[in-house]
């Protein structure tokens, strides 16, 4: 969650008429908010709708297992679009590396090279080329994204049916291969069960009765959740060392409670199945590190200042060029492992695969908050969108919604998520 | 005469702020009206009011016009009337033709299809009424801005205007162009037709204008008569105080030769053949600040911005010195690690990301200074944020709003502040005044003077004669591709830089 606040600075006799700025930056962050509750909202609703499937473990599990490649897409596609651009491949490229990942393993004996580890190494390579590829003639030759990334989505489309030999698919992958999407990390400390399954009279235990908590997970998640409110309470000292005024102390106080127990909450609901998935640690791990990206690094601030003015900031010493390079690159090695976790949840290469998934990649985006003539995006609000995708899937899914409709009440939430952005702009 | 418009008590308010307050203004048929004020003064919402972007209801007040009230609906209800608004930003389509954009949304059509000739035909005469030399069939793309400013006022006489109102019309022309597009305001008043002309330039003014309603903070200070119009008179009242000396006063300290370039040449990035520099030396002194002056087309801005990182033209051949020694500056950043920063003449396009806001702003040109291992300081780069802003003065409620909605010369000072965080030796000024009013332009003489006084070399680039005349020590003067003439801000006058550009330009013909 964001935790950039507006602060203001303290004691500044002369200049301090201005307001308070913390107050400002609850509405300037209630996009982000409005997005979560949301997403709440919504989950809210389905499990009322469902009868209170959505939120039982096992499924879970299932939404983030099925949702996990979306969301590893949307987080390059944030950047693409933030910068200005867009990526119609991606789908086609997902289904090409996953087509070529099968062939690694299953068809071409390639002796130790076939090892799932190895062969991964080898697709995100892939896929970063085919980024650098498209990347070279949007970056260096000024030829529309949209044009190029489209013929992107024919070519690898193309050749992930050519690879899998017409119509038929590759498989069944190893074990070790379909972990990356059905996995749960290994429990190293042990299972700690607090109510005993029952056991029935023919002496088998019934499935799914008890509690036995996967402790492994349990304090993988107490560890996130405290390392949280010591980063919150670190940057908050840091301001007021520096004599800036952070946001109120109660509305911090709420907002890490309340991110906490969801948090927990969450933990506990993974930690009472199977524990952790181990593609969860792996999106976790690529949110952190984007959000880190787009709201630390100098490499995050350039790609928002080319896509809100390019030529503004080649003016200003940035290498749009190379910069623009690196987004398409960055975005072809995560269609790779978008393309990986479809392969490996299904256990096997199909010629469909990923398939529209380019389509689902940017509605998360921009469902998010992303502004499509760049420049404006936030990595948490792609994850939210991505989510809110995903649980809808699920929860109409489960409802028994015909997919036909499903595709209209996406593409409506779509339509007035930006049509309530852009509301809200014309009223600032 | 008798009174055409007659606006009274106008008030109007947008949400927590009052924009304008019980105004008045009444122009007579046939004369000049200007109408000043500084920017953010509500030149321009005033005259939205008039043309019915904001329509009836939603001000108070009355608009008398030709004897009758108007309550105009739209921009279409005042159009019908004969009040055509020309705005400072042109309104033409690039890739259409000059009678295609004279007659959009108007075009001579039975039933849908459209008579050309009948529209080229008349687009003829209306060009030569403005005297615009050019076929109708050309694409507004292909001709200046200039000539665009020309016809857009073709396209006005093409509604059959009664009064036209001019919102800044010479803020993106030369000398030249300006002079031209003035006496075409004196011909149509010879002809009878009655203008209203917003603009910062006092000269033009007082050239032109039989009248002057000043507007200040929303209110109407005063109209004056023509003899009463006065450069002074005018400045007093827009401002409110009364600004002795149009300059800040410096007393320069010249040291060594800080930046030189030698034997710039550059060619046309489209036309290969086409020398667009053509073997340029200059030379600027530590604490020194140097004029380039010249006609709109002399090729300055070209100049400037192919010496920063060749970010303009092609086959770029020449040197760069700084104190003595060549330097590369081949790209953007190499300029600006050798010391070099150049801030742009159009800050909307070139100069600032108007959807981030001040602080990101600033920092930009310089992300390494509030960085550590790529990794940006957030305390730090606020810090920095505010320095400059308190040092600029830059006016905004916090370092925290978006650059888009600040007034042109805040804008301004915030490119500046984006340079000076660069901390460059050699800080080279497109038009760094364009398009703002007298009170922030007075700020930005004073930042000027401030940095020559620490020690800087700076160039500025203006088509405003006396701002080169009032802040430089040596002026530069740039023709066709060449620097036609040099000569010490001391003894230098409008008339001797004009003589100078005529001069080169019979040389290079």
């Amino acid at each position: 969650m964001s935790t950039e606040t507006a602060p203001a600075p303290q004691g500044n006799a002369a200049e301090d008429q201005r307001p308070r700025i913390a107050v400002s930056a609850l509405t300037t962050n209630l996009r982000e908010y409005g997005l979560i509750i949301a997403l709440i909202v919504i989950m809210l609703f389905f499990q009322f709708t469902t009868s209170g499937t959505l939120f039982k473990p096992v499924n879970l599990s299932n939404l983030v297992q099925q949702n996990s490649f979306i969301i590893v897409m949307a987080l390059g596609m944030l950047l693409v679009i933030v910068s200005g651009y867009i990526d119609l491949s991606v789908g086609s490229v997902a289904g090409f590396i996953g087509a070529l990942a099968a062939n690694m393993m299953v068809i071409w004996q390639l002796g130790p090279l076939s090892n799932p580890l190895v062969v991964s190494i080898v697709c995100l390579i892939a896929g970063g080329l085919i980024g650098a590829a498209q990347g070279y003639w949007i970056a260096y030759h000024r030829i529309p994204s949209f044009i190029v990334t489209l013929a992107g989505m024919l070519i690898f489309r193309g050749i992930c049916q050519a690879l899998l030999g017409g119509g038929s698919s590759v498989g069944p992958l190893p074990d070790g291969f379909k972990a990356l999407s059905s996995g749960f990390i290994p429990d190293v400390i042990g299972p700690l069960t607090l109510i005993p399954p029952t056991v029935n009279a023919a002496g088998k235990t019934i499935l799914g009765s008890g509690l036995t908590l996967h402790m492994t997970t349990v304090v993988l998640g107490l560890i996130a959740v405290l390392a949280y409110a010591y980063f919150g309470v670190r940057t908050r000292r840091k301001r007021e060392r520096h004599g800036y005024e952070a946001e109120p102390f109660t509305l911090f106080v709420i907002k890490t409670l309340v991110a906490s127990a969801l948090a927990l909450f969450l933990v506990y609901e993974f930690a009472s199945y199977r524990g952790l998935p181990v593609v969860l640690l792996v999106m976790g791990v690529l949110i952190s590190l984007f959000v880190f990206v787009t709201k630390r690094m100098t490499i995050g601030r350039r790609i928002y200042a080319m896509g809100g003015n390019a030529k503004a900031a080649q003016l200003s010493g940035i290498n749009t060029e190379r910069l623009t390079l690196m987004v398409f690159i960055n975005m072809g090695v995560l269609s790779a492992l978008g393309g990986l976790i479809i392969a490996a949840r299904l256990g096997q290469a199909v010629p469909a695969a990923g398939l529209g998934s380019e389509l689902d990649v940017i509605a998360a985006v921009f469902i998010g908050g992303a502004s499509a003539m760049g420049g404006v995006g936030q990595v948490i609000g792609a994850v939210v969108g991505g989510f809110i995708m995903g649980v809808m899937n699920n929860g109409m899914s489960i409802m028994g919604v015909n997919v036909d409709w499903q595709q209209v009440v996406k593409g409506l939430v779509l339509l007035g998520a930006v049509i309530f952005d852009v509301y809200n702009k014309n009223k600032a | 005469m008798t009174t055409i418009l007659e606006m009274r008590d106008i008030t109007k308010t947008f949400p927590g702020v009052k924009a304008l307050s019980n105004v008045n203004l009444s122009v007579e048929e046939g004369e000049i009206h200007a109408v000043v004020g500084e920017n953010g003064a509500g030149k321009s919402t005033l005259m939205k009011v008039l043309s019915g972007v904001y329509p009836s209801g939603t001000y108070d007040g009355q608009i008398i016009f030709q004897g009758q009230e108007c309550q105009f609906k739209g921009i279409h209800d005042s159009e019908h009337k004969g009040i055509v608004i020309i705005h400072q930003e042109l309104a033409l389509v690039p890739m259409l033709s000059i009678a295609e954009n004279i007659f959009l949304g108007n075009e001579r059509a039975r039933y849908g299809v459209i008579d050309w000739d009948a529209n080229e035909a008349r687009t003829a005469a209306l060009l030569k009424k403005v005297g615009l030399k050019e076929d109708p069939k050309t694409l507004i793309t292909n001709i200046g801005v200039g000539k665009q400013q020309l016809v857009e006022i073709a396209k006005a006489l093409s509604k059959d205007v009664k009064l036209l109102i001019l919102d800044e019309p010479t803020a993106s022309l030369s000398e030249k162009d300006s002079q031209a597009l003035l006496d075409l305001l004196l011909e149509f008043k010879r002809q009878g037709m009655t203008s209203i002309l917003i603009s910062h330039k006092l000269n033009e003014i007082n050239r032109v204008a039989d009248k002057v309603t000043v507007i200040r903070d929303g209110r109407t200070i005063e109209t004056l008569a023509k003899k009463d119009i006065s450069e002074d008179r005018i400045i007093t009242s827009m401002v409110g105080r009364s600004l002795d000396d149009r300059y800040p006063p410096r007393e320069p300290d010249i040291g060594e030769v800080v930046f030189e370039v030698k034997n710039w040449s550059v060619y046309h990035p489209l036309h290969a053949e086409r020398q667009v520099i053509k073997g340029i030396d200059i030379h600027v002194r530590k604490g020194e600040v140097v004029g380039i002056a010249g006609l709109m087309g002399a090729g300055r801005t070209e100049f400037a911005m192919s010496l920063f990182g060749r970010s303009y033209g092609r086959r770029i051949t020449g040197e760069v010195l700084m104190m003595g020694k060549p330097v590369d500056v081949s790209t953007v950043s190499k300029a600006v690690q050798h010391g070099i920063a150049y801030v742009t003449e159009d800050r909307k396009t070139y100069g600032l990301n108007l959807i981030d806001h001040i602080k990101h702003n600033i920092t930009l040109a310089n992300l390494g200074g509030v960085s550590r291992h790529s990794v940006i300081d957030d305390m730090r780069e606020l810090a920095v944020a505010n320095d400059y802003r308190k040092k600029t003065n830059i006016r905004a409620s916090s370092v925290y709003q978006m650059t888009g909605n600040l007034s042109g010369g805040n804008q301004q000072k915030v490119v500046l502040s984006k340079w000076l965080f660069a901390d460059p030796e050699v800080l080279i000024l497109d038009e760094p005044t364009r398009g703002i009013d007298v009170g922030a332009k007075y700020e930005i003489y004073t930042i000027i003077a401030r940095l020559a006084s620490e020690g800087k070399a700076i160039v500025v680039i203006s088509s405003e004669m006396p701002e080169l005349l009032g802040i430089t020590d040596r002026i530069y003067v740039m023709n066709e591709g060449r620097m036609v003439g040099e000569m010490p801000a001391a003894d230098a006058s409008q008339e001797k830089i004009m003589r100078a550009i005529v001069r080169g330009e019979g040389k290079a013909a």
